[in-house]
């Protein structure tokens, strides 16, 4: 029987979150204040723990959720409710898509849509940057607002590294997952 | 080997090469999808994430079963996205179920600090990328430029942003066909 809720909290969750995987964390925590599965607490750990593991986000505070609430069939269940409408959603695109795709009216929205999607990722990159490279802090003192910027100078030459690894001739056609393992190990070694 | 199986492994790999969400996951994408296998170009990629931002769900899950169904059809679209979350299952399952204090291990934080200063490389480094095919004009470096500001300074609803976009688009073009006739 909860299995059944979980698919359907989930499916909802999925139906109605637009944007990525932070959009469900609202949805999350309106299930959590309705159904008493989990806490705010329990959902600030699950968010640390979505984050702090490979895979999308969303799907891993689903699978999270899913699996303290009834285990392995939950995990599996709340995970299958989260991606099912996008994945409906997502095909009737597609289908609608290959017909259309050289249509000029849907070249022309693609002609202002890539460029719009291509600043959405900039200003994704933008806010990893804000946590781990600078870290500002606004504060209203008075009638000022003042910033305080706490610049991790450790990491950012770390980035530094990278962006030149990257983009050297004998190194660049490495496989990106080897810098994330070798910051990681970078990250251990100095402490970041 | 068979496209099925290639498809599932492929976005399987992709998932556990990601760290922070479907944005994190384009550096991969690119490598694996667009480089090695050729089954979508930079172009296509970019309009995936365009859509993914408006239909509901996890990005990461929409950019999979578009190119998995581009490849071979609604099937293709189901095994491409049950690739992408594989991974996730089986690590939070092992992770929920026997490290309690996971996210707070000294080991752990250390190495994501190190991992997201990477990550903000790899994705500065895919934008560079994608701006190529997607900004080519004065009126789409606006367009990007404009995004930017408008959803890291003042954190504007993507879905908004994009929907306005695509009309800006429209606008745009038919302007453009309009001088050109005159």
């Amino acid at each position: 029987m909860i299995l059944i809720q979980l698919f359907f909290e989930f499916f909802r969750a999925g139906l109605f979150a637009v944007g990525g995987g932070l959009a469900t964390i609202p949805f999350l925590t309106d299930i959590g204040q309705r159904t008493h599965w989990f806490t705010n607490g329990d959902l600030a750990n699950m968010i640390a723990v979505s984050e702090s593991t490979p895979g999308p986000m969303g799907v891993n505070m689903a699978t999270y959720v899913g699996f303290q609430t009834a285990g392995i069939p939950g995990s599996v269940i709340a995970t299958v409710g989260l991606i099912t409408p996008s994945v409906i959603v997502v095909l009737i695109v597609a289908a609608v898509l290959q017909k259309f795709r050289n249509n000029p009216t849907v070249e022309a929205v693609f002609y202002g849509l890539r460029p719009a999607s291509t600043g959405l990722i900039a200003s994704a990159g933008w806010s990893v940057v804000c946590i781990s490279l600078l870290v500002p802090d606004w504060r209203l003192e008075g009638a000022s607002l003042l910033l305080n910027l706490d610049v991790k100078w450790k990491c950012v030459l770390l980035a530094a590294v990278v962006y030149f690894f990257t983009h050297w001739k004998k190194t660049k056609s490495l496989h990106p997952v080897a810098w994330i393992a070798l910051s990681a190990v970078v990250g251990v070694a100095l402490g970041l | 080997m068979n496209l099925y199986l290639d498809l599932f492994l492929t976005f399987a790999r992709c998932g556990v090469c990601t760290f922070g969400g479907g944005y994190a996951m384009l550096p991969i994408l690119q490598r694996e999808v667009v480089n090695s296998r050729h089954w979508a170009t930079d172009e296509e990629l970019t309009d995936y994430y365009a859509i993914g931002q408006c239909t509901p769900g996890v990005i990461a899950v929409n950019t999979a079963t578009f190119v998995g169904t581009r490849l071979c059809g609604p099937l293709g679209g189901i095994v491409a996205t049950l690739g992408v979350v594989f991974p996730s299952i089986v690590i939070i399952t092992v992770i929920a179920a026997f490290l309690k204090n996971f996210a707070d291990l000294p080991v752990v934080i250390h190495a994501f600090a190190g991992i997201r200063a990477c990550v903000c490389v790899l994705i500065w480094n895919a934008v560079v990328k994608l701006k190529k095919s997607s900004v080519m004009d004065a009126p789409t470096l606006v367009l990007f430029l404009l995004t930017f500001l408008l959803s890291a300074l003042w954190g504007v609803s993507p879905a908004i942003i994009v929907l306005i976009a695509g009309v800006t688009g429209l606008v745009v073009t038919n302007l453009k066909k309009g001088s050109v006739t005159k």
